[in-house]
């Protein structure tokens, strides 16, 4: 061990004297390619990696905890700190859990609203991983343009929600708002641009590139059992050949309605899940076309009738007295939903999100437990990153796609 | 007299409460399912009680089969993933936690909870050899509510430090930390004779020092490293406005004297 004082410092990255011939190094908790406080402590023998040990909590901010201690509709805008690359897939599994709880179903409008931003999303959400796992890669250039086209996913909900990044762009029983006059032409603008784009930029740059198919195939094999095993979800489940979508299999909103194909690998190597990312690209693009002639033939509600757990409209609300009354209840004391539990899981951009609420007919949560898809991702990294070399750990962290804001919570 | 807080729950409460408030339950309905059917019946006596609510099958078992249960689930009803395995904290009702494993078949897209109960200070079996997902569920599950898992390849604190004092999702521990945790850093850093050097109002660590050369740039107008740059001028504490009843600049007592 290395004996520090103030003339030799202690080097917390490296430990040089050991017994065998292994080093040991810590990868981040500040390096680029964790995508945030990821610590993972390697042993290396040579430049092979012997044992990982992912080290987290370096976010943690007690989500959970602070879930216990508010009403259910203060809460809301905390979800949005989970996975912050896709903040309205938060908002949603949470609105959906809730409302599963007190037995509420969203107008069909918030429903083809609420599809519609899941979707871009996802969309905004695997063009940053498209761009960060190029660039960690190597791909400089990629990272680049899928953040051009990013950019305008996020004007587009800026547009609607007013927000870029903490959306809060879903509530409890439904939406806040219309979408502003000219949204769904700006939608379909940026669909047909992002379909363009991924077939003749990233794809071309990347599909086939010789460098980039060297770097992923055959990086991080996971089998389709110990995917399942791990508790993979998502792309990570779908590139080990398992074709489980909760939008196919469980669906929600309106995905039972839509047309859409759930692109699957038995690859089971990085390669085959970025191909997944890029063919999800498309088929949401393709859920969002599908939606835009659907919004007109909607009616215009747009959060369900439940006075007793939603407030009423402001119409009604400044109308009618025991409207009124019912609302002022719910600002100042929130709602009660009845005694139960619910778990409900979604299809988040990385994979199952679900919460799991027990309530005890209290106005908080009596426990509230997040169900992160990248958490357990991390957890597998113990075991995949053994035997690879240094070189594929961040193609394998890359290709995990975790985000710490969930991992941690 | 003092309000009376419990000391087995200090979680927030809800302002107002209604007395007659007699909360409803989510309905409970019975196994009706086909496939769930099957799976009651696969799991025989282990099973204590099992309904069906809000479209997943409950499972109520003894903590001891907790193995048994989940090895028939996964081996003979084709629940091959654990999504998630946790607790609730039950302590101050029961004495109890309650721990639930959240399971999902891929082939029938069907989900199921499988619910136990252990007393406090009571350990469970680790299902991390049927479920590999359970290795960072469980050590969560240990981190937060000081849960002992058996036969866990590798039990240790997962979100918060390894010398954490203290688990932080039990009802009993307090909302903005205890007297451990909003002293860690400086423990740790400086050591806990430095606690009345520092006081708890210096205890930020984002408290910005005008004066300071060493630890402060000071963009554009750059001087020596650790120079004197304050010219006799001391730094003065903040001051708060005052308002028209209470004087926060002077001290408490005599500012009540004058209001009378």
């Amino acid at each position: 061990m290395q004996v520090a004082n103030k003339l030799s410092p202690f080097f917390e990255n490296l430990n040089f004297e050991r017994d065998d011939n292994t080093m040991v190094i810590n990868f981040g908790p500040q390096h680029p390619s964790a995508h945030g406080q990821l610590r993972l402590v390697l042993e290396l023998d040579g430049e092979q990696v012997v044992k990982a040990y992912p080290d987290i909590g370096y976010l943690h901010r007690g989500i959970e905890k602070m879930a216990e201690n508010m009403t259910y509709n203060e809460f809301l805008p905390t979800t949005d700190r989970l996975d912050y690359i896709a903040s309205t897939s938060n908002n949603y599994a949470y609105a959906l859990a809730v409302e599963k709880l007190i037995g509420v179903e969203a107008p069909r409008r918030a429903q083809v609203i609420r599809t519609m931003l899941l979707e871009l999303n996802r969309v905004i959400s695997h063009l940053f991983f498209v761009a960060t796992h190029a660039l960690d890669v190597g791909a400089m250039s990629v990272f680049l343009y899928a953040f051009r086209e990013r950019e305008f996913a996020m004007d587009l909900m800026e547009d609607y929600c007013g927000a870029r990044l903490t959306h809060s762009a879903v509530r409890i029983g439904g939406v806040p708002l219309d979408l502003p006059a000219g949204w769904l032409e700006n939608a379909a603008a940026f669909c047909d641009k992002v379909d363009h784009e991924v077939e003749h930029t990233y794809g071309a740059l990347l599909n086939e590139n010789r460098i980039w198919k060297m770097r992923l195939e055959d990086v991080g094999v996971i089998s389709a059992e110990d995917a399942l095993s791990w508790g993979c979800t998502g792309p990570m489940l779908r590139g080990s050949g398992v074709q489980y979508d909760i939008r196919k299999e469980e669906p929600y909103e309106l995905y039972s309605e839509l047309d859409f194909d759930i692109p699957v690998s038995d690859r089971c190597d990085s390669y085959g899940r970025f191909r997944l990312y890029m063919e999800e690209m498309k088929q949401s693009t393709r859920i969002i076309r599908q939606l835009i002639p659907m919004h007109a033939e909607t009616s215009p509600e747009l959060m369900a009738h439940a006075p007793q757990y939603i407030s009423a409209p402001k119409e009604e609300i400044m109308t009618q007295n025991y409207a009124l009354m019912q609302h002022f209840v719910l600002v100042t004391q929130g709602m009660r939903p009845p005694k139960g539990e619910v778990y409900v899981p979604t299809e988040s951009p990385k994979g199952e999100l679900g919460f799991y609420i027990k309530s005890e007919g209290e106005p908080y949560a009596y426990r509230l437990k997040c169900r992160a898809p990248s958490f357990f991702h991390t957890g597998l990294l113990q075991e995949l990153l053994v035997g690879t070399y240094i070189a594929d750990v961040v193609t394998i962290i890359g290709t995990t796609n975790i985000v710490f804001g969930e991992v941690d919570r | 007299m003092r309000k009376y807080v419990p000391k087995d729950n200090v979680q927030g409460k809800s302002y107002y409460t209604d007395r007659f408030w007699v909360a409803p339950r989510v309905p409970r309905s019975e196994v009706e399912d086909e496939h769930f059917a099957a799976v009651v019946t696969a799991l025989g006596d282990l099973a204590k009680e099992s309904y069906v609510e809000i479209g997943q099958l409950v499972v109520h078992i003894d903590a001891t089969n907790n193995f048994t249960v989940l090895k028939t689930l996964k081996e003979k009803c084709g629940y091959t993933q654990c999504s998630e395995q946790s607790a609730v904290d039950y302590l101050a009702k029961d004495g109890e936690f309650e721990l639930f494993y959240q399971l999902l078949n891929v082939n029938e897209a069907k989900r199921v909870r499988v619910v136990c109960r252990i007393k406090n200070g009571e350990a469970i079996e680790s299902v991390e050899p049927l479920f590999k997902s359970a290795n960072f569920a469980e050590r969560e599950m240990f981190d937060m509510f000081g849960i002992k898992v058996n036969n866990h390849p590798f039990l240790k604190r997962i979100i918060m430090p390894d010398d954490w004092e203290g688990h932080p999702l039990l009802k009993t521990y307090p909302l903005h930390g205890d007297e451990f945790a909003s002293w860690y850093e400086v423990d740790k850093i400086f050591g806990k004779e430095y606690r009345d050097i520092i006081g708890p109002e210096n205890r930020d660590p984002a408290k910005v020092d005008r004066h300071d050369t060493k630890r402060f740039s000071r963009v554009g107008y750059e001087v020596p490293f650790g120079a004197d740059i304050s010219e006799g001028e001391t730094e003065k504490a903040i001051e708060y406005s005052e308002t028209l009843l209470v004087n926060y600049n002077k001290k408490a007592s005599k500012q009540l004297d004058e209001r009378r």
